[in-house]
């Protein structure tokens, strides 16, 4: 079943286009990471998505339009916008009390039950509690909702590395399926690599690769190339080159694999080199 | 086995549906948040018996005094005033209270970025703006009624036992006043103050979910702006004398207030309550058409807009 598909979606603020006309389909099962540099659209896409902003173009969600049925695909989708925004002055168990009582998907015991594995007390107020506490809490909640999509729009900014890789562990152990799907944005590149499905770049409000991880790992290949070779390595033009250590590593876009590592050790690119190379290939191009 | 499985999911729905009240939650919700809307009026409350306490130094003698006069409407007078006095103020503590909640309403949300958990919630725009404003017309009315009612009990019972204290029956207290004809006028007069100042309310929720910062200031600013320039601009003063009609003359369209001997008005019998001609006033209905206005308004605006 597709989860959220968009034809053409657009939104203009003022003159300048956040979105410039994204085409994109996303399954049920998947998780996707939506990466961009700071202002590529990312938010607004997840805003678009979550009804939280008007846009031109088609875009559906679990069959619906955000933008008209908001309520009701707020049922079945779970959002978490950073760690920031749960209302400071609210007790954990009156929070549990309003879940349960506005959201018919809420199960009370489950959230309690991933509550007794933290230190927060029932008693306190999200401003008593540290920021990572804050980002337990709000997981608590949305783990405990049976919704269908989960959005997370850098959900452990501001975290230290232990909440952040405690996160993704309860996300994935104790949360994901085949029947719910995720995107997630964020800048910790490096700490989803092994996390998501798909991936998505996206810069300037338009789509600048799209892939799963599957074909990513197959279309991209990194070589420390030795310096006797570096003049071979650059005619099988590499899509990005820098120094490392008095060597160069290169990052190969389709290419064979076997010639590839005739010019030295290959190895499996992070979606942040990737990311960059093929930002910079932007950026040249524009100029 | 779908079948099954089909069966339980549509009963935990239909169970589930039965406990879930957006509304009720979201009004509680409210009553959390601002706590102010119940401490204020008791801390005012508990000032004003305070107060009492502190001027029941001469109070027999003030109540043989009254109990000599020859008029039953003065004595009534007399003797309810601190009655009156409190009732009032808690009132005007109420009105308040219920300006600065909605002027902060749905603008301490943007501000705070908690708009954006909310908004992850299955509860719509209009619910959640209909929630805010239930806050100053229903639930302030009713913990105002609740907290007047008992602080005048607490006034009742000082005075009856200072006056045993120095040999005056407090029953004569009873005897020249009808404290539940009063209760049943204090009813009265919050529903109908609540609802002629549902515009001014609804101006403020519809501010809160508009400005970017100041909201007092927008409340505010707009209303003197336009009944000066209307003043400068065509020597005319209508949107001033409508905005104080709005604030001065509720009660004299819910009330057959009569002068009483020193000029003050007097309200002692259920008979000048007059609420078919409170209902049929213009000011009432264009003032609740302005507030339907006002938080239609609100609604688009909670819909639209993110944080500040």
């Amino acid at each position: 079943m597709t989860c959220i598909e968009a034809h053409g979606l657009r939104k203009v603020y003022q003159t300048t286009p956040a979105l410039d006309g994204i085409d994109l389909r996303i399954e049920e099962g998947r998780i996707l990471g939506l990466i961009g540099p700071n202002g590529a659209g990312k938010t607004t896409a997840l805003n678009a998505i979550l009804g939280l902003t008007p846009y031109e173009g088609q875009l559906k969600v679990l069959g619906r339009e955000p933008w008209t049925a908001r309520e009701e695909l707020m049922r079945e989708v779970c959002f978490i916008a950073d760690v920031a925004v749960l209302p400071r002055w609210m007790r954990v168990a009156d929070m549990l009390d309003y879940m349960a009582g506005v959201h018919p998907r809420f199960d009370r015991a489950k959230s309690v039950n991933f509550l007794a594995g933290t230190t927060i007390k029932r008693s306190s107020k999200v401003r008593e509690l540290s920021k990572g506490m804050v980002a337990q809490l709000h997981l608590a909640l949305v783990m405990a909702i049976d919704a269908k999509l989960l959005i997370l729009d850098e959900p452990t900014l501001g975290l230290d590395i232990l909440y952040r890789k405690q996160f993704y562990d309860s996300l994935l152990n104790d949360y994901f399926d085949a029947t719910r799907t995720i995107v997630v944005t964020t800048h910790q590149v490096e700490e989803i690599q092994d996390v998501i499905t798909d991936l998505m770049f996206i810069d300037q409000g338009r789509i600048v690769l799209e892939s799963t991880m599957e074909n990513f790992e197959l279309r991209y290949v990194e070589a420390m190339v030795n310096p006797e070779a570096l003049d071979a390595a650059r005619a099988l033009k590499p899509i990005h080159e820098r120094p490392v250590f008095g060597r160069s590593v290169f990052l190969f876009e389709n290419v064979d694999r076997n010639e590839i590592a005739a010019l030295g050790e290959t190895r499996r690119p992070s979606i942040a080199d990737v990311f960059v190379a093929v930002m910079s290939k932007q950026s040249e191009a524009k100029r | 086995m779908n079948n099954t499985l089909a069966t339980t999911d549509a009963v935990s729905a239909s169970g589930a549906t039965a406990k879930i009240r957006p509304f009720y939650w979201s009004v509680r919700r409210e009553l959390w948040e601002n706590r102010s809307l119940y401490v204020a009026p008791l801390i005012v409350a508990a000032v004003i018996v305070f107060g009492f306490m502190c001027t029941t130094v001469g109070l027999p003698e003030r109540r043989r005094a009254v109990l000599l006069l020859n008029d039953p409407a003065q004595q009534r007078t007399a003797i309810e005033m601190p009655y009156d006095i409190a009732a009032m103020m808690i009132m005007f503590t109420a009105f308040i209270v219920g300006v600065f909640y909605c002027l902060d309403a749905l603008y301490g949300e943007r501000r705070d970025r908690s708009i954006l958990f909310w908004k992850s919630l299955p509860v719509s725009d209009l619910t959640t703006v209909l929630s805010k404003i239930t806050i100053p017309l229903v639930i302030l009315p009713v913990i105002s009624f609740a907290i007047i009612l008992v602080t005048q009990f607490a006034i009742f019972l000082i005075t009856s036992v200072v006056l045993v204290l120095h040999g005056v029956s407090p029953a004569t207290t009873l005897a020249h006043t009808n404290l539940f004809q009063n209760s049943l006028i204090l009813a009265y007069a919050l529903v109908a103050v609540s609802l002629w100042h549902a515009p001014t309310y609804s101006w403020m929720l519809f501010v809160s979910s508009w400005v970017k910062r100041a909201a007092f200031l927008w409340a505010i600013l707009p209303v003197i702006a336009i009944a000066f320039f209307e003043k400068i601009g065509f020597g005319t003063q209508y949107f001033y004398s409508m905005i104080r009609y709005r604030f001065a003359s509720w009660a004299s369209e819910a009330f057959a207030l009569r002068l009483g001997p020193k000029g003050t008005p007097v309200l002692d019998s259920l008979s000048q309550l007059t609420p078919g001609r409170y209902l049929t006033t213009p000011g009432l209905w264009l003032g609740l058409l302005f507030a339907v206005a006002c938080l239609a308004v609100a609604v688009r605006f909670r819909r639209s807009r993110g944080p500040v």
